[in-house]
């Protein structure tokens, strides 16, 4: 038994040594992937891993990722947070200390990247979300980054676009005053639009209460008060009743929204009514043109369905994190430095040309400064790319 | 004006649901001294079998099996609805309130409430958490009257409405079984005396006010066409504060106390922020009831009355 024992152990010893010394491995630059491949969500997982996986093998494909001159191989190193917060935490602690990636891509939901975002600042570990809009993660956080806007920026994107589009000058605002993400949204609109209109030029801003179904009394404030459009930053639940409740109150001027519309179910739940209206979000797959629909095909014919915006997010934050690489412009190998070097490449990114709309980090944030997309509901229902908007300043 | 008119006629639909809910709360509660408390959840049971009823019956006229007008689909529909639904209420009775109906009031009272749980989970799990839209039976037509916007399916909810509250009362008043339900009101002792089966009346108050929540039910549906399991609990705590407003087991009663607390509402949310709606309107019916406990046609208490 003794001597059992002793065999084993110098085999593995001489197996570490052998491991140790075999051929040099290649240049590689490892990138971490914190997905939620199980759990509440596997299909958001399902699509960061796709996407990862895509942009890897066109990398390597092409020989690798070229930094200062050198061909590096890309090895992405995926992690499972199973949804949890706990487990993203383990998942990025993992792939910092033990894996040693250059950067980390994801978690998606706030849930889990806002915890995780902490691991990797403190870690000096350069993160993107793609997905994750809460403030929270980025906050105070210079080594954490994300591809996406964050909610209330689509309230000046949808100024802009209809004042650009429409030339439309008084305003309507209905809203849900007991749920966070509209009252915000409803009330950075309202900032944006006096911006560009003046005071008073919100002609009715009114609200109702969760869970409320009928609208009939604000939207006969709001049809009296003579204003040119309505703008309703509600959940795609709600949307169908206010869309029709306003059409039978005889109010024909367009209605607009912001990506919490963008259900599959809103279609099916509105009918008709819907047909023709016009909200924000972060990317389009019908009627999208270049790169974008390039990205869609490809994903398309390699897994059989239409990319949702977590994969086109998930595929800018790798494209987010190859150029800061690259600026870069060398890997030393002291990882630690490299990382620092990356983040500080992320942090300078100007005019990004994402599938997603351009994105530009400006100092001391890690929000991208970012175009939205305008979606316009066919007549048919379908969700079609109408067009790209971007906040004021920024070149579209 | 017109405003004050797109109001008033605002009002008048979403009275009619607090009308029609409250009229069978107050039956219920009038003849068998119950708090129903599973009747909004009735109403939700009644929206939904009308939604399973219109979309299997749109799906045979599509299919050309049924030729049918669209009227005609939706009056066959609030027809099978209204009798399903009062076939749940039975079963209501039957199952959660007879076995209690000696016990204390309280047991009774919680048991309806356990009873909407039910409803509102079973739900949930037999039908998932998504949506249903609830089928447009009838073209959607808009007239719009000096500035005053009314459409087709809002004037026949409104007069369906109170074409049903006058049937009921009509019925009430002046069918056998109508007696027969205001003398268990009256006296629960003597009346089976008379040779009048308690648990038939208690059973047919239930079927009647569980008809009428599915009329409310699939009314609801045409105004405001999404179905959720939870749908049933905010307008049935509301109507049940009109059927107390109207009066114990008063049916002209409840349906003026359904449509004053919806012209309350559309007014406070109209003039004020949606936020104050419910304490304003809520403050104004506390008030009315300090004035006039018994509500606007309650009758004192008889001493026997006890279930």
């Amino acid at each position: 038994m003794k001597r059992f024992s002793l065999i084993v152990a110098t085999l593995m010893v001489v197996g570490m040594v052998l491991a140790a010394c075999g051929p040099a491995a290649p240049a590689t630059i490892k990138i971490g992937v914190n997905a939620p491949l199980t759990g509440d969500i596997p299909k958001v997982g399902e699509g960061t891993k796709y996407a990862a996986q895509m942009w890897a093998e066109d990398v390597n494909g092409a020989g690798g990722l070229e930094v200062g001159g050198k061909k590096y191989q890309i090895e992405l190193v995926i992690e499972d947070n199973e949804s949890k917060a706990e487990s993203a935490v383990t998942a990025n602690t993992k792939m910092i200390t033990q894996d040693n990636v250059l950067i980390i891509i994801g978690p998606q939901s706030s849930k889990q990247a806002v915890p995780a975002g902490e691991v990797a600042n403190n870690n000096q570990t350069p993160m993107i979300s793609p997905w994750s809009t809460n403030p929270a993660t980025t906050l105070n956080r210079p080594w954490v980054f994300r591809a996406c806007f964050l909610d209330p920026f689509q309230g000046p994107v949808m100024a802009n676009f209809i004042t650009g589009e429409f030339g439309f000058t008084k305003a309507a605002v209905l809203y849900d005053i007991a749920s966070d993400y509209p009252k915000g949204l409803a009330e950075y609109f309202k900032e944006a639009w006096e911006k560009l209109h003046g005071a008073g030029s919100v002609v009715a801003f009114e609200s109702f209460t969760t869970k409320d179904q009928d609208f009939s009394a604000q939207l006969t404030t709001i049809k009296d008060s003579g204003a040119e459009f309505l703008f309703t930053p509600q959940y795609y639940d709600e949307v169908p009743l206010i869309v029709k409740q306003a059409h039978q109150l005889g109010f024909s001027q367009p209605i607009f929204g912001s990506d919490s519309w963008g259900s599959a179910e809103l279609t099916s739940l509105c009918g008709s009514d819907c047909n023709g209206l016009f909200f924000s979000t972060h990317y389009a797959a019908a009627g999208a043109t270049g790169a974008t629909k390039t990205f869609i095909d490809r994903y398309q014919q390699k897994y059989g369905y239409v990319p949702d915006d977590v994969a086109a997010l998930t595929w800018d934050a790798f494209g987010l994190a190859q150029d800061a690489i690259q600026a870069c412009g060398t890997i030393s190998g002291d990882i630690k430095a490299d990382r620092k070097c990356v983040r500080d490449a992320l942090a300078s990114i100007k005019d990004f040309k994402g599938i997603t709309g351009n994105m530009t980090f400006t100092a001391g944030s890690g929000d991208p400064q970012k175009c939205a997309v305008i979606v316009k509901i066919s007549d048919t229902g379908e969700f079609t790319f109408y067009k790209q908007v971007c906040p004021t300043g920024m070149a579209q | 004006m017109a405003f004050f008119l797109q109001n008033v006629v605002n009002a008048l639909q979403f009275g009619s649901f607090y009308a029609l809910i409250a009229m069978g709360y107050s039956m219920v509660y009038g003849v068998l001294m119950v708090f129903n408390f599973a009747h909004g959840d009735i109403f939700m049971t009644g929206a939904y079998i009308g939604f399973f009823i219109s979309s299997g019956l749109v799906a045979l006229v599509a299919s050309g099996i049924l030729p049918l007008p669209g009227w005609a689909v939706l009056a066959l529909t609030i027809l099978f609805s209204m009798l399903a639904t009062s076939l749940v209420g039975m079963l209501v009775e039957r199952i959660g309130y007879r076995p209690l109906r000696n016990a204390p009031r309280a047991s009774a009272a919680v048991t309806g409430l356990m009873i909407g749980i039910i409803l509102e989970t079973g739900n949930l799990a037999l039908l998932g958490a998504s949506r249903k839209g609830f089928p447009e039976l009838i073209h959607t037509v808009s007239f719009d009257i000096a500035g005053v916007s009314i459409t087709n399916t809002r004037i026949m909810i409104v007069v369906l409405s109170i074409l049903l509250m006058v049937a009921l009362n009509f019925f009430v008043r002046h069918s056998k079984y109508g007696m027969a339900m205001r003398a268990m009101a009256f006296d629960f002792v003597v009346v089976p005396l008379m040779g009048v089966s308690i648990n038939g009346i208690a059973a047919l108050t239930f079927a009647v006010g569980s008809a009428l929540a599915a009329a409310a039910g699939i009314f609801y549906g045409l105004a405001y066409p999404i179905l959720g399991p939870y749908m049933g609990i905010i307008i049935g705590w509301k109507a049940f504060v009109a059927a107390i407003l109207g009066g114990r087991g008063s049916i002209p009663g409840s349906a003026l106390a359904g449509f004053l607390l919806g012209f309350i509402e559309i007014f406070v949310a109209a003039i004020f922020p949606s936020t104050v709606r419910d304490l304003i309107s809520f403050s104004i019916i506390m008030i009315i009831l300090t004035f006039r406990p018994l509500g606007f046609f309650g009758e004192p208490y008889s001493a026997q009355l006890r279930l």
